[in-house]
């Protein structure tokens, strides 16, 4: 089998075609959704609750207002179901009477005067009656003498193979540690909006900041109570998502369209400006993980027996999709006969949390790669030798018990990774240097895991995703598809499948633009599907388009530009220039999501990452000095938006394993909600990323691609606690590693 | 609403403030006032004072004892100023490390030490200089002794119809050495956990002839270490202890816990910072 190695080095980089979004966005030519004209328009706004969950009594004008200047929407006002359309109907679009968290809408008001604006909503209070124990804390759900839900449990899953007590019988080494991971804010620069507008007909068109148009639709749907031919959802220009506009854009659709029904005629923007996006809008799950490993002194692991918990926040949403990704990811990419995984996602009145690359694999993932090491350490083994003993082969059966197939790279992107880096040598080296006495330490540490690209197990099968392109008569050909750009590099990355795969020049093919009156619903821009699953799509769409020229427009086996716009020019005339690809799952995709068995992803992407930190032994700072991410892909469609991908992707990771920490009022409100002080890593505070990629060709997705935008976020936080770990010889159970933290953990180490 | 006003010149402005004392919300940069009057429109003052437009409050000029550094100087100009790289340094190093470049093109150091944030960028290197404020009136100037300007949390010794026109720093003694270190949230964009600037003066015999340090977020406002310049004073530094000198560091600031750092951390980080400072260890350098 052939790996092919791209070193994305700066002085060796591989290029590819220039983005087709670039222009416009470097230019300012691009319009965000605050930017879209609208003439006429109203300023829409929220009002909130303020207590952590409890009865709404009242809601109370002040008279000195005149109301009538203003449009006023309630829980009364909505025509439909009066629930935002996810899993369940559980969170409600306006709260009528009881609620569960603070910041959720009661009154929406809109005015053509932002100031105007401003004022009333000081004229509007909520009488409520608050919930007087309010629960913020995992356990404290877990134990449930207060509960938001039954037994505060909105999923709970059970990943068992083999018998984890025999597993202990045969283990001679056992290490028996608890993780916390904080919640993290997807930081989009592009806060959320979205702009509304009832048009003539009675339809409504609603523009916005979005990953998923077909949700959003669904979510007016059910809210207004109208049917989808009188609903357009159009993605205006997005400015990042990361999982962080995949549910919520449909709360802030419905708001406005409510607004919009009432404005008259008049566009409705709803437009969060940054704190009240912070405050509001779900954010990634914190997560506690009890975490048991055996292995004999070979150092083989024995079992893995895991409780992972994660704060689903006040309402279901999407948690226990990221309850379901996180369990399957928690074992990693190890062999071990004897496994038990528990999940549970639960209730707390935080704000409900929700998507954000990565999806819940982060969370176990830290757990399992730290226990990893703890576990070496206990052997007395380097980490690396304890990983190549366990990491799995073809061959091999995964922790869902599938037989692991060909396209398995745990052991190539390790064995890239070392030599890469220098792992051995490196790791001496700062062993010296911490002997040295100098003012820093320095350590090494490596995270090695995989990542499953698309929806889980039968989830691509549900989503029925369908693809079409339109030849046009010029000879260029449009992709109709509903997935989205939000600053990742689809749009260059679909285009450029297209066009290898009808043999044309990028400049040929144009990806229209994402409105549900006129693109297909080829499933949501997540779940890193959109290049493996959609891509695929295109390139069989492309096959389709190509075959009916031959077949009805006489197109030769080899043709150029001018005989291909020739046979598009009579398809055109015909009124036959569309064709429609549809989905249909590899056939050994078998899987049970009851029991969690089978293959629960069309691909894994395999990655082995390596993070050198030093530590300033006065202030305790950590600086990563180097970061090298490794990671085998299937195939680079575009190596230069991987090397983006990943390189964005290691530095949200190193925010959250170093900087970013959502801080909770006593509400259970986000009270660090300003850029000043929710700190992200700037470019000063990152060091060298090198992304090496590996090609082994077997993913299913174009030329065998794989997902990648996942990939990065789950690798960097466990490689950075390992290598501070390693350089002050502690032991870390919680993220971020923040400075005060080091000072705890050195300081009562005696150090 | 709010009014604007731009005077062009030092003594218009000075007699509209003492037309209407405490009337005026003064502004230059506004890279904290304009933040502030976004978040908190609120507190949006009626009147506004602009004083970008006073030349007489920009620029340095090189005196016999010093510098001279008129109130609305930006800090990209001080920062990049040959004479303070060279005599000053830790002022070139606290003005580039102030937020980021866009804000250093704005931000001044007078609205810097007006602001009077506790966290105060530059305020510790000002201290550490011992630099002098020259405070106009339209019925004439007076001089304070910087560490005499921060009086409370956000309270400064400015009187209605004051202006800050001026920060004079002297030349550092001839066998002085300087320590200046900030220690934000991270490297760069950062609000200060804790930061330090400190100006010890030896004698040949290694005698510590003057100490004086700056320090920032330990404390309400900006503060000086006296008990701690205290005991320096007349002490060879191998007659230094260690413990001593945390315990007057403790007794010299009052650190908070807040959303940035924790109490035990600031006052550890800031005992170690001061020991380093009188020890001369230099920072700690990142290359092999």
């Amino acid at each position: 089998m052939s790996l092919t190695i791209i070193n994305q080095r700066r002085d060796q980089q591989v290029v590819g075609p220039a983005r087709v979004d670039g222009f416009a966005k470097i230019s300012g030519a691009a319009l965000y959704v605050d930017d879209l004209p609208a003439v006429d328009a109203l300023h829409g706004t929220t009002v909130r609750t303020a207590g952590a969950g409890g009865t709404l009594q009242e809601i109370v004008f002040d008279p000195a207002i005149n109301w009538s200047e203003f449009v006023v929407v309630t829980a009364q006002d909505i025509p439909g179901i009066n629930a935002i359309k996810l899993l369940e109907n559980d969170q409600p679009v306006l709260v009528e009477r009881t609620f569960r968290h603070a910041g959720e809408a009661v009154v929406l008001l809109a005015h053509a005067d932002p100031e105007k604006l401003r004022i009333a909503l000081k004229g509007i209070s909520l009488v409520e009656l608050p919930n007087p124990s309010p629960i913020f804390d995992i356990d404290d759900a877990l134990q449930a003498r207060q509960e938001i839900i039954p037994g505060n449990i909105y999923a709970d899953y059970l990943l068992e193979r083999g018998d984890v007590a025999a597993g202990e019988y045969l283990a001679d080494v056992v290490i028996d540690e608890r993780f916390l991971t904080p919640s993290q804010e997807q930081l989009y620069i592009e806060p959320q909006g979205m702009l509304a507008h009832l048009q003539e007909d009675g339809s409504i068109l609603m523009e916005g900041s979005l990953q998923c148009p077909y949700y959003v639709l669904d979510a007016l749907v059910q809210c207004l109570g109208m049917d989808k031919d009188h609903l357009r959802v159009v993605q205006s220009t997005t400015g990042g998502a990361f999982g962080g506009k995949e549910d919520y854009p449909s709360v802030i659709a419905c708001h406005a369209a409510l607004l919009a029904l009432k404005a008259g005629g008049r566009p409705v923007k709803l437009i969060y400006e940054r704190g009240e996006d912070l405050r509001v809008t779900p954010k990634r799950h914190p997560s506690r993980t009890l975490i048991r490993l055996g292995a004999n002194k070979a150092g083989e692991l024995q079992f893995i027996d895991m409780d992972f918990a994660i704060d689903g926040g006040a309402y279901r949403t999407l948690s226990p999709v990221v309850l379901s990704r996180g369990v399957i990811h928690a074992p990693g990419p190890y062999k071990c006969p004897h496994i038990r995984i528990k999940g549970r996602a639960v209730a707390t009145n935080h704000p409900p949390f929700g998507a954000f690359r990565g999806f819940g694999a982060p969370q176990s993932i830290l757990a399992m790669e730290v226990a990893m090491d703890r576990l070496a350490k206990k052997l007395g083994m380097d980490p690396v030798e304890l990983r190549k003993k366990n990491l799995l082969c073809t061959g091999d059966l995964s922790p869902t018990g599938d037989v692991v197939g060909k396209d398995c790279f745990a052991h190539a992107v390790l064995d890239a990774a070392l030599e890469h880096t220098h792992y051995q040598q490196r790791r001496e080296e700062y062993n010296a240097w911490n002997a040295a006495g100098h003012p820093t330490r320095r350590g090494i540490g490596l995270a090695t895991f995989a990542h499953g690209a698309g929806f889980t197990g039968n989830g691509e099968l549900h989503l029925a995703s369908r693809v079409s392109l339109q030849a046009l008569a010029n000879g260029h050909v449009e992709i109709l598809c509903s997935n989205t750009e939000m600053g990742q590099g689809a749009a260059t990355t679909l285009v450029q499948i297209a066009a290898a795969a009808l043999g044309l020049p990028m400049d040929s093919v144009h990806l229209a633009q994402t409105d549900t009156s006129r693109v297909p619903n080829s499933g949501p821009t997540v779940a890193s599907r959109t290049c493996m699953v959609v891509g695929g799509l295109i390139q069989k769409a492309a096959g389709q388009l190509l075959q009916r020229l031959r077949e009805t427009m006489d197109l030769a086996e080899s043709y150029d530009a001018q005989s291909f716009a020739a046979a598009c020019a009579g398809l055109y005339a015909a009124g036959d220039a569309l064709v429609t690809a549809h989905y249909y799952p590899p056939a050994d995709m078998l899987w049970d999501e009851q029991t969690f068995f089978g293959r629960a992803y069309a691909s894994y992407a395999w990655a082995a990452y390596v993070a050198e930190v030093e530590v300033d032994m006065i202030t305790l700072e950590t600086h990563v000095i180097d970061f090298t991410a490794v990671q085998e892909i299937g195939k680079a469609v575009h190596p230069v938006i991987v090397q983006g991908q990943i390189e964005g992707g290691v530095a949200q990771g190193i925010g959250y394993a170093l900087y970013e920490d959502v801080l909770w009022n006593e509400r259970g409100v986000m009270a660090n909600d300003r850029l000043t002080n929710y700190i992200i890593p700037t470019s000063a505070d990152l060091g060298f990323i090198h992304v090496v990629l590996l090609e082994g060709g077997l993913g299913a997705g174009p030329k065998g691609a794989k997902g990648v935008g996942e990939l990065p976020m789950d690798g960097p936080a466990p490689a950075i606690v390992n290598a501070i770990q390693q350089a002050l010889n502690i032991d870390i159970r919680q993220i971020p590693v923040r400075p005060e933290m080091l000072l705890e953990l050195t300081v009562s180490g005696g150090n | 609403m709010s009014e604007w006003t731009r005077p062009r010149h030092l003594p218009e402005a000075l007699e509209l403030l003492a037309a209407a004392p405490g009337q005026y919300r003064v502004i230059s940069g506004g890279t904290d006032l304009m933040v502030e009057s976004h978040l908190a429109p609120e507190r949006h003052p009626e009147f506004w004072l602009d004083i970008s437009g006073l030349r007489e409050l920009q620029g340095l000029q090189i005196t016999e004892e010093g510098i001279r550094i008129g109130a609305a100087t930006s800090l990209e100009v001080i920062r990049r100023h040959a004479e303070v790289v060279t005599h000053w340094p830790m002022l070139a190093a606290s003005a580039a490390v102030t937020g980021a470049p866009p804000i250093q093109n704005r931000a001044t150091l007078g609205g810097n030490v007006c602001n009077a944030s506790p966290a105060a960028d530059n305020a510790p290197v000002l201290l550490a200089y011992g630099a002098r404020l020259e405070i106009a009136h339209h019925h004439g100037s007076r001089w304070l002794p910087y560490m005499d300007f921060h009086q409370g949390y956000r309270k400064t010794a400015l009187q209605a119809g004051e202006l800050l026109s001026a920060l004079w720093i002297p030349y550092p003694p001839k066998h002085s050495r300087g320590y200046f270190r900030k220690v934000g949230t991270r490297a760069a964009q950062a609000i200060a956990k804790v930061s330090i600037a400190a100006l010890i003066e030896e004698d040949s015999g290694g005698m510590i002839q003057g100490a004086r340090f700056g320090m920032a977020s330990v404390a309400a406002t900006p503060c000086t270490l006296p008990s701690v310049s205290q005991y320096l004073l007349g002490r060879a530094l191998r007659d230094i202890a260690d413990a001593q000198v945390r315990q007057r560091v403790g007794q010299d600031i009052a650190p908070i816990q807040d959303i940035r750092s924790t109490t035990a951390y600031r006052l550890e980080i800031a005992s170690r910072l001061v020991l380093e400072a009188i020890h001369g260890r230099s920072e700690s350098k990142k290359e092999d």
